[in-house]
């Protein structure tokens, strides 16, 4: 079990892709859901959002931008190597139901957790308009798969290098002044979701986003994941990850995931110079 | 030695050696390192040998304690490890963590002269003893029944069931969402007080009398109670424990660097954050740390803080000393350590730096009124008494509640309003068919010895069911 079936690089080596066997898992895994993941016998309790699962063949996919650490450890493993533990599907199962127009916001390695997301939301019957971004050409990822599980695809690129010139949200106030739009999904670094939901929310539209808040165990057992939603404190792990973005404090999720910017540091010094060895 | 009754009670009871609290509280080592085994004949040699021995009324699983301390007096350690396995599979625990002072030390005929036998030292010894000395025979099993159960959680209440029933012929599989074995003995109680090779040694005794431990499988989301009956289980028995983190809703508690116990305890034991970065979970260090709560999970939580390297520990508590629902010991254990207990004191709000860093705490002094339902004197306001104490880190250890994710998955459970199962008190059994539930989930945060004691009792209803019928 947890056997590493398939490595793929994307963006340029920055972002790695696994196919993993956990057939329990697979088995269950609903749009939205996440598994927690630890390489070996001292690595950290690492949670990442299921790409895609293969319920026949027993696999599910993770898409993870190597950041610190324990991605870097992640990204070093080959296949027929195998993680330690793998728990999930965690958090709750996106709520997916046709309301008619929905614009899928995707950034960075966010557009991995929005595919599946698009994927079902197509298949509900909505009309599924998405935008995807990176900053820069070479960074984008899974723009087919986004392709073919959408109606319409839009590519921004903060340089200009590709697509779009620009943010993501020039291209959702484009749909949003076009169109009737009946939810908007955002996914991506803390303040490209903290703008898409500032921009729609001046025109009402429903927005639901993904938070990526440090988590340990992931079963609401620490409280570790907790973050303000409509002035109420909520586990990420549990009452999440998604939430109406309207309602989030996303200065609040930003600061909390500075806690261990320190140690992250101290914790990837470490991990490379052994590497060097 | 004589045997005479003088002797006996002359002769003062036996403490059990400690390290040094000035180098203790800078490291993780066993606080209490235990008996010689000279020490535990003479501290066994105190028992006076009751015929109507009130010790056993106060222990919650009655084990035969002028039995096993008998035999400790004759030097035969491993009919005392023996006697005590009899009602309590988890000795090497309970020797440590159990509060004896309220159970059998507490009812022990000389504690009403003075000081009573040292029961859970010498409980502790007979464990240790067999442990590091024993053959390692394994207790003889009934032939197999062919009846399979599933045992959710692995905490006291569920290792107890599993134990139990395996012995007794039936198939055991224990699902627990971590990646180990243990529940709070392992990811709660610092290594200090329960040092984690001895949870992995009774795991270990349950895998080589067959029990299967699957770790990694959070049961109400990678499987659900009801597909365990479908995967061919007979019985399950809950024993997921509280394990919801309480917190206080005062303003700024998502500050950083203020902490639920849960995680706190989590990071630092489970994941082995003290030896970060050989370990890559990190866990800040505080040098102004205050906790706030006054149960073992606060004394644990100061006490790790002070190993972490803090310069000074305050434990917040809105109570006085009487109040304290700590063990004696482990209070003790935390005032010699250094750490300074703030009474009759309760935070209001929490004062972040401008990056969002918790910087400090505005208090209110407190008063004693009336009794509340808890039976303590109920805590009020002083107004007026408002004032600011600094800090760079805090741990809010003031209880823990029902974990909704397996309960909210299962059919047919009857939950009471605060999220807890309805079992009944003599058997375990639930409200849904053959599912059994016990500890700290059933009865909210409570004991080890209870939830083992709670796992003895639905052991034994389960085994009936698989024999005779629900
Ligand atoms: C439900 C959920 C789903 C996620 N899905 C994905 C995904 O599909 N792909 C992906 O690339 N990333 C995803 N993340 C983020 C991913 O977990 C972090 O990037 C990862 O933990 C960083 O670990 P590290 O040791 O490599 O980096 P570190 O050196 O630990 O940290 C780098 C930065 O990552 C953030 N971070 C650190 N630890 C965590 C943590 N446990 N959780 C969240 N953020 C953290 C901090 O802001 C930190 O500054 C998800 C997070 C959550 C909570
Ligand atoms: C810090 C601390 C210090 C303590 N000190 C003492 C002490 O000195 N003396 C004393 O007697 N008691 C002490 N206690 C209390 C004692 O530890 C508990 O009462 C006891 O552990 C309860 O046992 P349990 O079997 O009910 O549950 P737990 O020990 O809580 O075990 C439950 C297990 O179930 C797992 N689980 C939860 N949900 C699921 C799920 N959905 N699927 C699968 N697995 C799941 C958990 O991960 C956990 O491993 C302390 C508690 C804490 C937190
Ligand atoms: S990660 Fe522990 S409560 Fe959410």
């Amino acid at each position: 079990m947890f056997e590493i079936l398939k490595r793929t690089e994307m963006a340029q080596g920055s972002v790695v892709l696994n196919e993993l066997s956990a057939p329990q898992i697979a088995a269950k895994a609903l749009p939205g859901q996440f598994v927690i993941l630890r390489a070996n016998e001292t690595g950290e309790r690492i949670p990442l959002t299921m790409a895609d699962t293969n319920p026949e063949r027993g696999t599910v996919t993770i898409i993870y931008q190597v950041v610190g650490k324990s991605t870097a450890l992640f990204a070093d493993m080959k296949v027929g190597e195998r993680f330690l533990d793998i728990i999930g599907p965690l958090g709750k199962p996106t709520k997916i139901e046709n309301v008619g127009t929905v614009v899928c916001v995707g950034g960075g390695t966010g557009v991995a957790v929005m595919h599946p997301i698009t994927k079902a939301l197509k298949q509900a019957g909505n009309h599924v308009i998405s935008i995807i971004g990176s900053r820069t050409k070479d960074l984008l990822i899974l723009e087919d798969k986004m392709k073919a599980a959408s109606h319409d695809l839009h590519v921004c690129t903060d340089d200009g290098s590709y697509g779009h010139h620009g943010f993501v949200t020039d291209k959702l106030k484009e749909m949003l002044d076009s169109m009737d739009v009946g939810l908007v999904v955002g996914i991506g670094p803390v303040p490209m979701m903290k703008f898409v939901c500032k921009m729609t929310e001046q025109y009402k539209v429903k927005t639901l986003v993904s938070l990526n808040s440090i988590m340990v165990d992931g079963t609401g057992m620490c409280g570790c994941c907790r973050v303000t939603v409509g002035d109420q404190t909520r586990f990420a792990c549990v009452d999440g990850p998604e939430f109406d973005g309207h309602q989030v404090d996303f200065n609040e999720l930003a600061t909390r995931l500075q806690a261990y910017t320190q140690f992250e540091k101290q914790a990837m010094d470490k991990y490379k110079c052994e590497c060097q060895r | 030695m004589a045997q005479g009754k003088d002797t006996k009670e002359k002769l003062p009871r036996q403490a059990m050696p400690e390290q040094d609290p000035n180098i203790r509280k800078r490291n993780f080592d066993e606080v209490p390192t235990g008996y010689t085994p000279e020490l535990a004949k003479a501290e066994a040699s105190r028992c006076l040998q009751c015929k109507k021995p009130s010790c056993v009324e106060g222990c919650p699983v009655s084990i035969d304690i002028p039995g096993f301390i008998k035999y400790i007096q004759e030097g035969d350690f491993t009919k005392a490890i023996r006697k005590i396995w009899e009602k309590n599979s988890l000795p090497a625990v309970c020797g440590r963590v159990c509060p004896q002072e309220d159970q059998c030390e507490g009812s022990c005929i000389l504690a009403k002269k003075g000081q009573p036998v040292a029961i859970g030292n010498l409980e502790r010894f007979a464990a240790d003893y067999e442990r590091n000395y024993g053959s390692g025979e394994l207790p003889p099993k009934k032939a197999s029944t062919g009846k399979k159960v599933a045992v959710v959680g692995s905490g006291p209440a569920g290792l107890t069931v599993a134990g139990d029933l395996i012995l007794k012929g039936h198939e055991v599989t224990v699902f627990e969402a971590f990646h180990k074995g243990g529940g709070v003995l392992v990811y709660g109680i610092p290594q200090f007080r329960l040092p984690k090779e001895i949870v992995a040694s009774e795991l270990h005794f349950l895998e080589r009398l067959g029990v299967d431990i699957q770790c990694n499988t959070v049961v109400g989301k990678t499987v659900d109670v009801d597909e365990l009956f479908e995967q061919g289980f007979d019985a399950v028995f809950i024993g997921v424990g509280a394990g919801l983190p309480r917190f206080l809703n005062v303003p700024g508690e998502n500050l950083i660097n203020i902490y639920s116990a849960n995680e706190y305890l989590t990071r630092a034991n489970l994941m082995k954050a003290y030896l970060f970065p050989e370990y890559d979970t990190p866990l800040a260090k505080g040098k102004e740390v205050v906790v706030l709560g006054g149960g073992n999970v606060a004394m644990d939580s100061a006490r790790t803080a002070m190993r972490m390297g803090a310069d000074r520990v305050r434990i917040v508590y809105r109570r006085s000393r009487d109040e304290l629902p700590a063990r004696q010991a482990e209070v003790h254990h935390a005032e010699e350590e250094g750490i300074e207990f703030y009474l009759l004191t309760n935070p209001t709000r929490f004062i972040g730096d401008d990056q969002g860093w918790v910087k400090g705490m505005e208090c209110i002094q407190m008063e004693l009124g009336e009794p509340d339902e808890s039976g303590r004197r109920r805590p009020e306001p002083v107004s007026g008494s408002e004032f600011e104490l600094p800090c760079d880190m805090v741990v809010i250890a003031v209880g823990s509640g029902a974990n909704p994710v397996l309960t909210g998955n299962t059919h047919d459970l009857e939950l009471n309003k605060r999220g807890y199962i309805v079992a009944d008190p003599k058997t375990g059994k639930t409200m849904k068919k053959g599912v059994w539930a016990g500890g700290d989930i059933v009865t909210g945060a409570a004991t080890v010895i209870l939830a083992a004691g709670a796992g003895r009792l639905a052991s034994d209803s389960i085994h009936d069911y698989l024999s005779i019928g629900w």
